[in-house]
């Protein structure tokens, strides 16, 4: 899959935001709906304004965007950008996966021939 | 069969993969089915794709080369050369001849576990952005992902709240 080079730079940035414990849980949030900030913040013991912080490092990294509803402005999350992240990792595991349940099977044979 | 799972691991900012797999058989075996060229080419790479073995000379100052191809006929072409194997450790540089110079040092031990074998392999890259390259090469073969993995991949333990 050809990427253009601008790709590379949002890639590091969001690798760099999902480095973050508490933003990969504002991200598991996110992906059952979109919330504001305050909604956000509730389960964790840090201020608002800390998980503000956090939620706009993810903007930055182009994982999430905000809407302009009035006060609430609701975070969303943005599948596709994401799914640039996760899907590396996951579809190297899934290859390597192929590889090994064939190795899986070639070691079945030789248990049997010994 | 057993279908053990792989365990992937980049962590972000780092040059390194690190893969863990266990398998339902003795390390002898293991060992001799990630070194006996006509074992290897039995099951190293893709499945959609038929490999070549061009040559496997797993000792110490061993060369390999490896050939994909592709069911439209394009070619992927692998090599390295073998530093340590000596059961249990295997340790050789993997470079893909379409990204010549990222060469990478995979670290490969297996691990006697009761009569099985947990494998532990560790590919340290030149750069952070090669390693990604490495991880987004893993893309083009066409698996899609979607969201329901999202939860295991980012190994986020909480359950999610309600909307």
């Amino acid at each position: 899959m050809a990427r253009a080079p601008e790709d590379h730079d949002q890639l590091d940035r969001a690798f760099a935001a999902l480095a973050d414990p508490v933003r990969r849980a504002i991200i598991a949030r996110l992906s059952t709906g979109p919330a504001t900030v305050n909604e956000l913040a509730e389960p964790f013991p840090i201020t608002v304004q800390a998980v503000s912080q956090h939620v706009q490092v993810l903007e930055q990294a182009g994982l999430v965007t905000r809407t302009r509803q009035a006060q609430r402005r609701p975070v969303h999350l943005d599948p596709a950008a994401l799914e640039a992240v996760t899907s590396w990792i996951d579809s190297y595991r899934l290859q390597a996966e192929r590889s090994y349940r064939r190795l899986d099977a070639v070691l079945e044979k030789l248990k049997e021939e010994q | 069969m057993s279908s053990n799972p792989t365990r992937v691991t980049a962590p972000d900012g780092t040059p390194f993969i690190e893969v863990v797999r266990e398998f339902d058989a003795p390390v002898g075996l293991v060992f001799r089915a990630s070194t006996d060229p006509g074992l290897v080419a039995q099951w190293l790479g893709p499945r959609e794709l038929t490999m070549r073995v061009i040559e496997f000379d797993a000792r110490q100052g061993g060369r390999y080369r490896y050939v994909h191809t592709a069911p439209d006929g394009a070619e992927y072409a692998f090599r390295g050369v073998f530093h340590t194997v000596t059961e249990p450790l295997i340790i050789q540089t993997f470079e893909y001849e379409g990204a010549p110079g990222s060469v990478s040092l995979e670290t490969r031990i297996l691990d006697d576990i009761g009569g099985r074998t947990r494998m532990r392999q560790n590919a340290v890259f030149p750069s952070v952005a090669a390693r990604d390259e490495a991880l987004a090469a893993g893309m083009e073969h066409g698996i899609t992902d979607s969201m329901d993995r999202l939860a295991e991949l980012l190994a986020v333990g909480t359950a999610r709240p309600g909307r």
